[in-house]
């Protein structure tokens, strides 16, 4: 875990190189240079601004997580649109309290991003202590299933791919 | 342009426009700014995402050459929407917006705002 005093976060760096060429949808030579040199100057100029944060450590399942995620999002894309579109007073909202296993900011970041654009929730609060997370559900049936779901379906891939 | 490849575009276009109109239409329909906020923050990724392939699609095919910075779009989309939802949802928390009357666990609600474990505080 050496960092190096000139390439401080390479994996950014990397990042900033391909969004810049992304940006500008070409491979010419030019813009080569260009990012290249972007990617060289951003994260020296921002490297003293980062905080630790855990790492990856399973990166063959963030990507599966990742996946599973788009997936997910597409399910829960229809499920809102069928709620959306049917009678309104059938809906049964609610909030529910889901306590939270993972610790570092990151991985919770990740989670309530994902809770937020999954199953029918938006993810609301975190308590002080970052043990539980407040979330509104669209339609709250089961409020035990809906803690579990989020607990397996999302929180023990997390803990598992950055090993907290 | 191939047959094929134009009915696929289409198709895709016309997933998006639909899915971003149901977006718009819960943001009408739906009862309270808690619920309000599923409709754009869902409906609208899937949206958003057919009409950006869609528009990959076309430009690969017409322009000749591989068309990828809306991905671009849909990555910047995708770390954005849920980020507004959160922080529109905790902003409607602590100015104790009016919530349906039939939402269940509502004691949640005055612990959340406080940023505090639930049943710390006044308990129901």
């Amino acid at each position: 875990m050496s960092r190096s005093r000139w390439l401080p976060m390479p994996l950014h760096s990397l990042l900033l190189l391909v969004v810049w060429l992304l940006l500008n949808n070409t491979v010419s030579p030019g813009h080569l240079v260009l990012g290249t040199f972007l990617a060289f100057t951003i994260p020296l100029l921002c490297a003293p601004l980062q905080t630790p944060q855990p790492r990856v450590h399973r990166p063959l399942l963030a990507l599966r997580y990742m996946l599973r995620v788009l997936g997910d999002i597409v399910v829960a894309n229809i499920e809102v649109a069928v709620l959306v579109l049917g009678p309104m007073r059938k809906l049964q909202p609610g909030f529910v309290a889901i306590p939270l296993d993972i610790e570092s900011e990151l991985p919770i970041t990740l989670l309530a991003s994902t809770v937020s654009l999954t199953p029918g929730t938006v993810s609301a609060e975190l308590s002080d202590d970052r043990r539980w997370l407040y979330v509104h559900a669209l339609h709250l049936t089961d409020e035990q299933a809906l803690i579990d779901t989020v607990k397996s379906r999302y929180e023990a891939p997390l803990k598992e791919i950055f090993a907290c | 342009m191939n047959f094929w490849v134009e009915l696929l575009i289409t198709i895709l276009l016309l997933i998006g426009g639909v899915f971003v109109l149901v977006g718009s239409i819960g943001l009408c329909r739906l009862p309270d700014i808690y619920t309000r906020l599923h409709a754009p923050t869902k409906a609208t990724t899937v949206g958003m995402g057919g009409i950006l392939l869609a528009s990959m699609l076309l430009m690969s095919t017409t322009q000749g050459y591989l068309s990828l910075h809306e991905l671009l779009i849909t990555l910047f989309l995708l770390i954005t929407a849920p980020i507004t939802a959160h922080m529109l949802a905790k902003t409607a928390l602590h100015h104790e917006n009016r919530v349906l009357r039939r939402t269940r666990s509502q004691h949640l609600m005055k612990t959340a705002r406080e940023q505090q474990p639930p049943g710390s505080t006044d308990h129901e």
